[in-house]
């Protein structure tokens, strides 16, 4: 069995001081010139895709309120608009945004990933994220959101489940059209066929959605949906909606007991279906100026996931040696761009074909496909 | 002295304009419509491409219209897309300002405006039904007269988080990616809106997006006059045009601004021929194809507000009188209006000519403002520019992709040797095209 490799693209790397690394482009991180180059270059390596990462506020060193820092990289694109404008530059590598499903309307969202499927003809997946940030509810203005204490897991579980209850609404909304709903029928004058347009009457506590969605089934019908996690809440989150979950072990025996904290919550909220892909998260640095940047920032790097840093050759073994602890693949964090994707691409990738673990050409076109999830049929398709 | 005329290129619509039923009607979702559709546009040198929107599928009788072509895309999408397969064409979204907000619309179009090199706008609309709020958490929940102080305020708010990032935020020297005093805080309150805190996207390469306002009413008129910088008008007849045009630059003086500062650019639609009687033929088809026997029944029943599907289009109208209730109608602007009045004058107006039912829709709904030779189009499209009923137009296609083809191949050419439109752009931002010169702020 071969490995899956993703990258998550995100500013100038995930060091907090990349952009001052050897080869940074930081006057252009906000451009459509300096996404396409990494994009194409992750292509090149024929990694199986990218990811956008994305926020309703600034960027900041602490994970429930903006900070003061100006010596950090400050602001970023909507990731579903930047994964459009780079899904033309591209064939086969799969695109997947960030959106956050605290505040974005799930109608909005639908829309918006269903028609990245279309513009990259079935390369399109979704993250949903979800915000805890008080300083990011406030940009709206629609609702009261007290700072989060990390042990009241009763109002965690909310925030999921109204998280849940988004991706659900996505999903209906996905599978509204049916695939045939398109008639072009002259004789009868009509366009299409409404008994294959549903309705999805979405009623929960946060939100009613009527449907159908405005925008045709796309490509891959179920646009692939990725979700991090760091507990056993956002695992259950996982196991009800997505395909794949991102996960942050330490070591191989923690990758063994996540992989098991995992299938128990599949287990749990009765998961029906393809399994759950599981990958780990992994920033990595291949080039050695993690040290440097360390000092340039103050404060040497944390990160929720571990921090590898070395030789392609050394990474490899990692994750080949993590592998069998039940793992389907890894989305590499760069710590620097665009220096770590190529030493990814042109070292990495090159190492594990030589052991025979890595793709030499694209399977498929699809990103579905890619992972061996068929493409599902509308679930309001009647059978027939 | 001579004006410059302004073009733009509108991706077919969901509604009976399109003729889907034309052999060469391609796809209406697939991405290589728009790229066909937005490389046309570029190479004839129009200021921007543009889509609509509507938030919920229409319905008749309680059901989804079947009729018309049915499935868009999300605007913004499709255009972050496109801006990867064109270089200078403006790409301007529809974006609703009641389903959204201010902080996600403000950072999707700032993003559109980067990743574009500055081709982004807005076009800001109203609706507000209760219909389409079911799509949405907040539901139907905005009287028809906020409307517009919702959208006012909303522009207001987007325009505020623009300004909160300095032009030269971004320093990325010396130890300091943003420069100090770079991000300043917002705080917005007002009716619709209290929010404070940072916005996150760089100040956009235009400033602002180009804004484009589509609302008819004295309200959307003044909030044109206030606010927007071209306005998409529906009045595309000259007379009409020229009193839509005086009324809306004679309000421009009360909001501190000139008559350059807003185009005004109606909706057109176009069919060419080699000779005058062959252009009038085709379009006597393509209005035809326009208005199918089904789709005749169903307009009637838009105005009468009545299921009419037992009744024959080729024969007269229903001797019944309308039914001026709720409607039979969901999601179009068309037949909210007075359907009395409507129903009143095309039955005189049948009377008068002996229409059946399909003939009086055809004669009624399906208008076409030039038809022509390219010649004699030119020629119109010149006249109406230079005397003043609109500042250019937006060209509505009725087939996908290939709509516009003629248009640029055989007008374009004229209009540049005229030398009233521009032979190549001369900047590379939609501000230049549309020769904004003022920083927005
Ligand atoms: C030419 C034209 C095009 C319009 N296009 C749209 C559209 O794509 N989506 C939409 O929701 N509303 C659209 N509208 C509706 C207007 O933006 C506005 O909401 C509506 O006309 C009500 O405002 P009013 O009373 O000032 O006319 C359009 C209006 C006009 C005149």
């Amino acid at each position: 069995m071969t490995l899956h490799l993703a990258v998550a693209l995100d500013g100038a790397g995930w060091h907090p001081a990349a952009w001052r690394a050897e080869g940074a482009r930081p006057d252009r991180l906000f451009t459509a010139g300096y996404w396409a180059e990494l994009v194409v270059e992750a292509e090149r390596g024929l990694l199986d895709w990218v990811t956008f990462e994305d926020s309703l506020g600034l960027q900041s060193s602490r994970f429930d309120a903006p900070d003061d820092r100006l010596d950090q990289v400050r602001g970023r694109l909507d990731a579903v608009l930047l994964a459009a404008a780079l899904a033309p530059l591209t064939s086969r590598i799969g695109l997947i945004p960030t959106t956050i499903v605290t505040h974005t309307e799930p109608f909005h969202v639908a829309i918006g990933i269903a028609s990245l499927d279309h513009a990259s003809r079935g390369r399109a997946g979704w993250r949903p994220r979800l915000s805890a940030r008080p300083d990011e509810a406030a940009h709206f203005g629609r609702r009261e959101f007290p700072p989060l204490d990390v042990a009241d897991v009763a109002r965690i579980r909310r925030l999921f489940g109204e998280a849940a209850d988004a991706v659900e609404v996505v999903r209906r909304l996905w599978d509204s059209w049916e695939d045939d709903a398109e008639i072009r029928d002259a004789a009868t004058g009509r366009f299409i066929d409404r008994d294959r347009l549903h309705y999805i009457d979405f009623q929960g506590e946060w939100f009613d959605v009527k449907g159908p969605s405005i925008t045709p089934r796309s490509p891959q019908g179920q646009p692939l949906v990725t979700s991090l996690g760091h507990d056993v809440v956002p695992y259950e989150f996982a196991a009800r909606g997505s395909d794949v979950v991102y996960v942050t072990p330490q070591d191989k025996d923690d990758a063994r007991r996540i992989v098991g904290q995992v299938r128990e919550a599949e287990a749990t909220v009765g998961r029906t279906g393809p399994e759950l892909k599981i990958f780990a998260d992994l920033v990595v640095f291949l080039g050695g100026d993690k040290a440097r940047l360390d000092d340039l920032d103050g404060a040497a790097l944390v990160s929720d996931a571990h921090i590898f840093e070395g030789t392609p050759e050394g990474l490899a073994d990692l994750l080949v040696g993590w592998r069998d602890a039940g793992l389907d693949g890894y989305r590499l964090r760069p710590g620097v761009l665009p220096g770590d994707l190529s030493a990814i691409t042109q070292g990495l990738v090159p190492e594990l074909q030589a052991r025979g673990l890595f793709r030499k050409a694209y399977e498929t076109a699809d990103l579905r496909g890619r992972l061996g999830l068929a493409r599902p049929v509308s679930r309001y398709a009647r059978a027939s | 002295m001579t004006k410059q005329i302004h073009l733009a290129a509108h991706f077919p619509g969901v509604n009976n304009t399109t003729v889907w039923s034309d052999p060469r009607s391609g796809s209406q979702i697939d991405f290589d419509s728009f790229r066909h559709l937005a490389q046309t546009a570029e190479r004839g040198k129009f200021d921007f491409f543009f889509l609509a929107e509507g938030l919920r599928l229409r319905e008749m009788k309680g059901r989804i219209h079947d009729l018309d072509v049915v499935g868009r895309p999300e605007s913004l999408t499709v255009l972050a897309a496109l801006s990867a397969v064109t270089t200078h064409l403006g790409l301007a979204a529809t974006v609703n300002s009641t389903f959204n907000e201010p902080y996600e619309v403000a950072r999707r179009l700032a993003s559109l405006d980067h990743l574009s090199g500055g081709r982004a706008a807005w076009n800001v609309v109203t609706s507000w039904d209760a219909f389409t709020g079911e799509n949405f958490r907040r539901g139907g929940y905005l009287a028809e007269a906020d409307r517009y102080t919702r959208a006012t305020e909303f522009l207001q708010t987007a325009r505020e988080l623009w300004d909160s990032w300095a032009p030269d935020a971004v320093t990325a020297a010396d130890g300091q990616f943003i420069r100090p005093g770079g991000i300043s805080t917002f705080h917005h309150e007002g009716k619709h809106f209290t929010i404070t805190g940072q916005f996150n996207v760089p100040r956009p390469p235009q400033g602002h997006p180009v804004i484009i306002q589509a609302g008819d009413s004295d309200e959307g008129r003044n909030f044109a006059a206030s606010s927007a910088d071209v306005i998409f008008s529906r009045h595309s007849k000259l007379e009409e045009g020229r009193a839509f045009y005086r009324d809306v630059k004679s309000r421009l003086p009360r909001y501190g601004r000139s008559p350059d500062d807003l185009k005004i650019l109606p909706a057109v639609t176009y069919v060419l021929g080699d000779t005058q009687e062959d252009a009038a033929e085709r379009a006597a088809e393509i209005r035809k194809a326009q208005v199918s026997p089904q789709t005749a029944i169903s307009f009637v029943e838009g105005v009468w507000g009545r299921d009419l599907s037992a009744y024959d289009p080729d024969g007269p109208l229903p001797d019944l009188e309308p039914d001026l209730g709720p409607g039979v109608s969901e999601g179009r602007a068309q037949f909210r209006g007075d359907r009395g009045a409507v129903a009143a004058k095309w039955r005189a107006l049948a009377e008068e000519k002996n229409l059946s039912i399909r003939e009086l829709v055809i004669e009624t709904a399906a208008p076409q403002t030039f038809v022509g030779t390219a010649a004699s189009v030119a020629e119109e499209i010149n006249l109406f520019v230079q005397t003043d009923a609109a500042d250019g137009f937006i060209f509505v296609p009725h087939l996908t992709p290939g709509g516009l083809d003629d248009l640029v191949d055989q007008v374009v050419p004229l209009l540049q040797e005229k030398g009233v439109f521009r032979a190549d752009y001369t900047g590379p931002t939609l501000r230049d095209h549309l020769g904004l010169t003022k920083e927005p702020s």
